[in-house]
């Protein structure tokens, strides 16, 4: 149901190249229309950066700056005494140490788990499999806030409370990640896998030689995804654990916002400090976000 | 599936031979996740469907007592204002995200507007800060005392809104909030619906004189239609589990007044100890979860089968 009607990226390319093509609009017409379309572009842009913007100087202002009146956009004196502050207080680099760790194993997996189930789905032509595949569509229904209390009491009956691995091992199996997977390998051709297999490749070489290699932009896609769930993550780590050594920074930052007095030099410092790995690793990567076929799945 | 394994057949000159004959690849290729399926899944569901039937408290012995929870459920006056707050956070959020993500993306895609590609970077950032983040980042703006938004309505002559102490208001901060944190994912669903409507169809209601509304109107809302049904079932979906963003911007207050579902089942569960209880709220929101799905997914099909 929602794998069909999203275009690949290489559709949406060619679509775009026809699109240019197409006939002007009267000079004038044409002219105005432009005008009043960049325009409104311009200031929904301007009302979405805009918050986000003055969070930022705001983390620059020293603390005694901040609620100055009158309020000033631009800080006087720009300062990162609030992201040191940040960092040394509370931890704050031990949680991102932890949150890093987190997201990566977490990734790592994901992304390893997922290309192997979506390959077996899409090559394989087992009647289990297509059972197995409601399956996964099935937790797509059922979304994981909804069971936290048994959820919890399974990872506790494992012996996973207050470990890093319960955190990490429910969030692996991702139905977004199967689709992903799955949606790419049906589009590989049949006849690459039929020649490999008269060649007299094992099954599994086939998959780790060869269709590994070709997934490399689905596995880049997903591990941005990923990184994205786990680092934002914020309901299951705070059950999980209950050491302080082990908390995540989202964790951290509400502990902040839920102190009797919020500190808010420090708040700032360590919400903007949160935010860097992931814009850094956006900005880095845009263009396979942005193309991806995020319509497969979409939960977390 | 079965569509692909007929088109295969069709054009390939022999048929395949069946691939049922492999079970031993494919299943060690699944098996990590019919494991992690099992034991995080199917596991937690069976147990929170009995354990809805118990009193149980997380530690001890427990006692059958039938439908108890759900009766007593529908007689909690704060499970009924969880329950009704969630649901006008959700009729709030959803059509708001909806019309702003629709604008966002028609405007980032048109060939009129210029500087589309760095906009759509500057839509998409919101979606990347945590809903924690989300949530302060609001709240710095929209403080009683300090905020941004009193200090410019002040400048222009207005008086101070009670942004944190009226519950309707914070209410509505938290659905702003949520919007502008989610149009990003929203707008690259849309942006790849409209990208796929042919051109031709815009080339000929542009030669039958239609302007750019009769064009929006006439072309592309019906044509994205299976990508609105989509983005709809997800938002409302997602805003009925919302609770991040509430902590982190008033803690479903002032007061209890703005506490939702799930952060009952959190207070229910975990704080006071009543995993029976917080496990037959959980049911009862993934009825409604399903209902939401299923009704959907009729009107879907009207529209599609007129």
């Amino acid at each position: 149901m929602t794998t069909t009607d999203i275009p690949r990226p290489a559709d949406v390319g060619s679509r775009r190249s026809v699109s240019r093509k197409r006939p002007r609009r009267t000079a004038t017409g044409g002219l105005r229309q432009a005008v009043s379309a960049t325009t409104l572009l311009w200031i929904m842009a301007c009302l979405y950066g805009f918050p986000v913007l003055w969070f930022i100087l705001s983390s620059l202002k020293p603390s005694s700056d901040l609620f100055s009146y009158p309020l000033t956009l631009v800080p006087h004196n720009p300062t990162l005494s609030g992201f040191k502050a940040a960092w040394d207080s509370a931890n704050f680099s031990q949680y991102f140490i932890n949150t890093a760790i987190v997201c990566v194993v977490t990734t790592i997996l994901t992304v390893g788990v997922s290309c192997c189930t979506g390959y077996a789905l899409a090559k394989y032509d087992n009647k289990w499999l297509k059972f197995f595949f409601i399956c996964i569509l099935a937790t797509t229904m059922l979304p994981s806030e909804v069971m936290l209390a048994p959820e919890f009491l399974v990872v506790r009956n494992l012996g996973l409370y207050n470990s890093f691995a319960g955190i990490i091992l429910p969030a692996v199996l991702t139905a977004t990640g199967c689709f992903m997977f799955r949606q790419f390998f049906l589009t590989v051709p049949d006849e690459l896998v039929e020649a490999a297999r008269i060649d007299g490749a094992r099954e599994l070489a086939i998959f780790a030689r060869i269709m590994v290699p070709l997934s490399r932009p689905i596995m880049l896609t997903l591990a941005i995804l990923s990184f994205q769930w786990r680092w934002n993550d914020y309901i299951w780590p705070l059950l999980m654990l209950n050491d302080p050594n082990k908390f995540t920074v989202q964790i951290g930052i509400q502990s902040i916002v839920g102190a009797q007095n919020i500190n808010w030099s420090v708040l700032l410092g360590a919400s903007v400090i949160s935010m860097i790995p992931l814009i850094a690793i956006f900005l880095v990567f845009q263009k396979y976000v942005m193309g991806a076929d995020i319509n497969a799945g979409l939960k977390d | 599936m079965t569509k692909r394994a007929s088109v295969v057949s069709v054009s390939s000159p022999s048929p395949p031979r069946r691939r049922s004959k492999y079970t031993l690849a494919p299943l060690v290729l699944i098996a990590a996740n019919v494991v992690l399926f099992a034991l995080f899944f199917v596991w937690p569901a069976v147990i929170g469907l009995l354990y809805s039937f118990t009193n149980y408290t997380g530690v001890g012995a427990f006692q059958w007592i039938g439908l108890d929870n759900y009766q007593n459920l529908f007689g909690d006056s704060t499970f009924y204002d969880a329950l009704t707050r969630t649901l006008l956070y959700t009729v709030l959020f959803v059509p708001l995200n909806f019309v702003v993500s629709l604008l966002a993306a028609n405007l980032v895609v048109s060939k009129h507007a210029k500087g589309g590609s760095v906009a759509r970077v500057i839509f998409f950032i919101p979606w990347l800060l945590s809903p924690i983040v989300v949530g302060v980042l609001w709240r710095w703006m929209f403080g009683e005392n300090f905020g941004l938004v009193n200090y410019v309505i002040e400048k222009f002559g207005g008086d101070a809104v009670p942004w944190q102490s009226n519950a309707d208001l914070s209410l509505l901060v938290v659905v702003m909030a949520a919007a502008w944190a989610w149009t990003g994912f929203t707008m690259l669903l849309f942006i790849a619906a409209i990208k796929n409507v042919p051109v031709s169809y815009y080339e000929a209601a542009s030669l039958d004189g239609a302007g750019p509304w009769r064009q929006f109107f006439s072309i592309t809302l019906p044509s994205i239609a299976p990508t609105s049904f989509i983005v709809i079932l997800l938002n409302t979906i997602n805003s009925m589990k919302e609770y991040p963003v509430f902590v982190a911007l008033n803690n479903g207050g002032p007061g209890t007044s703005n506490n939702l579902l799930v952060q009952y089942i959190y207070e229910t569960g975990f704080k006071r100890g009543q995993i029976g209880y917080a496990s037959a709220a959980s049911f009862v929101l993934m009825l409604i979860l399903m209902a939401v799905a299923i009704i959907q997914l009729i009107v879907n099909r009207r529209v599609e089968n007129r």
